[in-house]
């Protein structure tokens, strides 16, 4: 019954009349290379310029994170979770704390749905436009990374005014958000959304149509649909090669079935396809942050954190007001419990598929959390997109395969 | 929510227990010696096409100590599956499933890396995150949460070190 996969890679491209053809060399690329995104060291064995090997090694941003959940109990690791895909703070919150939801089976209400919905849209935003800044610079569209950085400055702002940090926010709580959005954040977050479709746009005008961005990108990398599935890739990786999934669709979460939004898909999964469909999910993102805003506006005062006092810190007036309240809070941020159990929460994050798997023997410290990084993944894709390839793609493959080191290693 | 009825027929004939879980994914407990013929038929016959993540948990003091886990996801149903084996002793091991899952490599490693559990059959199973040589499993439960200097990696490389700057 068992049948085993094989792979065909991409055709080479050896050029018979390099006088170094056949000499392999072993050439080592990081773990301090700007082209690498971070502490990715790269291994390449090179055949002239084609390289015929190629292995990744991961590990130097390694910190331990699952040990420290473990240690530091479930609460107390939230502002943990932040520093997992430094890019995308909230999303990661969010994440984690579907997964305790799930475990602890608590209701988030409408309003702190709507709220994380907006936030997780704007953190995509945020991410997309680092993967386009990044790669761009690095296939020598240097203007790209000044223009998105200038976009993402706009937003951090936004996320300043309502959060109180720009990155490593750790917004979210069990239960919900930690306050509302009112109407200063909302319209700062409506002069964004009004005027970035008009940059997403411009970023296009740029390269879209860009002679050496298409030759660098187009037929670079190309990933079959059977490929994608089988290497576990997920998010904007799977959906460039032609596979129609995305959590927000297919395990709807946090009431993303009730937004009207659409899928992009590539065709021939290539670096191009790939950029194509995070583009245009930056433009289906401020469609779904409109929405969200407009229900902001409908349910304004409502509750946006849940009122289970198992897991949710009463409010500030009742902890200043009265003893119990006071050793109820200090309780719960101690040592908060969960019920026994196991859950996997996941989110499509900008990278893939986010999941936290978490097991739990009904006291305040977990017996394991499992954190089911997506770029883990993209970066074992590296050598399959590459091996065949002249050396000079890999910069625009890692660009295209977008991870951030920070939740590859955890 | 994981659809019982359509793995049940092609698990038939195996030893495997269904569990429920709290997220409503089924558990399918099964032995080590199985394993690989489980995921076989949940691959080829109930059309999980995807291997989200290969862990395990350590369950110090209990015996058998580590519960290994896969958990497989089916697109075209759009459904979820976990498969759990139980294994303890001095060397801990159960088969790879890289031959049909090529992108399990890396989660294999990493749970080799963090636990200790040998992949049998899984060519180039080495450590992850932690350098090469080290010699603690860190995310065993009598694992200090401090952690351990690797003394022993440290002392070889300050001796290649100075072997290189000898003349």
């Amino acid at each position: 019954m068992t049948t085993t996969q094989t792979f065909e890679y991409a055709p080479g491209v050896v050029d018979e009349d390099d006088p170094l053809h056949g000499e392999l060399m072993k050439l080592n690329m990081g773990p301090q290379h700007p082209a690498t995104h971070g502490v990715l060291r790269l291994i390449v064995t090179v055949d002239g310029e084609t390289m015929r090997e190629l292995e990744p090694v991961v590990g130097y941003l390694h910190r331990g994170k699952e040990k420290t959940c473990e240690t530091l109990g479930w609460r107390k690791f939230f502002v943990h979770t932040d520093r997992l895909d430094y890019v995308q703070p909230l999303m990661n919150n969010i994440g984690y704390a579907i997964a305790l939801e799930k475990l602890a089976g608590l209701k988030v209400p409408e309003r702190g749905q709507d709220i994380r919905v907006l936030l997780m849209e704007l953190s995509r935003i945020a991410a997309h436009l680092i993967y386009l800044g990044t790669t761009g610079i690095d296939l020598g569209a240097v203007t790209m990374f000044f223009f998105t950085f200038n976009e993402r400055e706009k937003l951090y702002d936004v996320l300043d005014a309502y959060t109180g940090h720009r990155m490593n926010n750790t917004y979210v709580r069990i239960g919900g958000v930690y306050a509302d959005v009112d109407e200063n954040v909302q319209q700062g977050i409506e002069r964004f959304l009004d005027e970035f479709p008009a940059k997403v746009d411009e970023f296009e005008s740029m390269l879209t149509g860009n002679r050496i961005w298409f030759d660098r990108n187009r037929n670079v990398g190309v990933l079959s649909r059977e490929q994608a599935l089988a290497w576990s890739l997920t998010g904007p990786n799977l959906r460039g090669s032609g596979v129609d999934h995305d959590l927000r669709k297919d395990e709807p979460y946090c009431g993303y079935d009730g937004y009207d939004f659409e899928v992009p898909v590539g065709t021939i999964g290539d670096c191009y396809d790939r950029y194509l469909v995070r583009i245009e999910e930056m433009r289906q993102s401020t469609r779904i942050c409109k929405q969200a805003l407009a229900r902001l506006q409908d349910t304004r005062g409502g509750e946006f954190l849940a009122q289970d006092r198992r897991y949710v810190l009463p409010p500030k007036s009742e902890v200043r007001s009265s003893m119990e309240e006071l050793i109820h809070q200090f309780k719960i941020v101690t040592d908060m419990e969960l019920p026994a159990g196991e859950a996997y929460g996941a989110i499509e994050s900008s990278k893939g598929e986010l999941g936290f798997y978490v097991v739990s023997d009904g006291t305040s410290h977990p017996v394991r959390c499992h954190i089911r990084a997506p770029g883990l993944m993209n970066v074992q894709a590296i050598p399959l997109l590459a091996r065949g390839r002249l050396i000079s793609d890999i910069v625009a493959i890692i660009g295209s395969l977008d991870f951030v080191m920070g939740e590859v290693d955890r | 929510m994981t659809d019982l009825d359509r793995i049940r027929p092609a698990i038939a004939g195996l030893a495997v227990e269904t569990l429920a879980s709290r997220d409503g994914i089924a558990v399918l407990e099964t032995t080590p010696a199985q394993l690989h013929e489980l995921v076989a038929r949940l691959r080829d016959a109930c059309g999980f096409e995807l291997c989200t993540f290969v862990t395990a948990v350590d369950r110090f003091p209990a015996d058998p100590r580590f519960e290994v886990l896969w958990q497989l996801q089916s697109i075209a149903h759009g459904d979820r599956v976990r498969v759990r084996a139980r294994v303890g002793g001095e060397r801990p091991s159960v088969p790879t499933i890289v031959d049909l899952y090529p992108g399990a490599a890396f989660s294999e490693r990493e749970c080799f890396d963090m636990f200790g559990v040998v992949f049998e059959g899984h060519a180039g199973l080495k450590r992850l995150l932690m350098p090469e040589g080290y010699e603690h499993f860190p995310l065993r439960k009598d694992f200090p949460h401090q952690g351990i200097e690797p003394d022993r990696l440290y002392r070889e490389w300050d001796r290649r070190r100075h072997e290189k700057a000898a003349p």
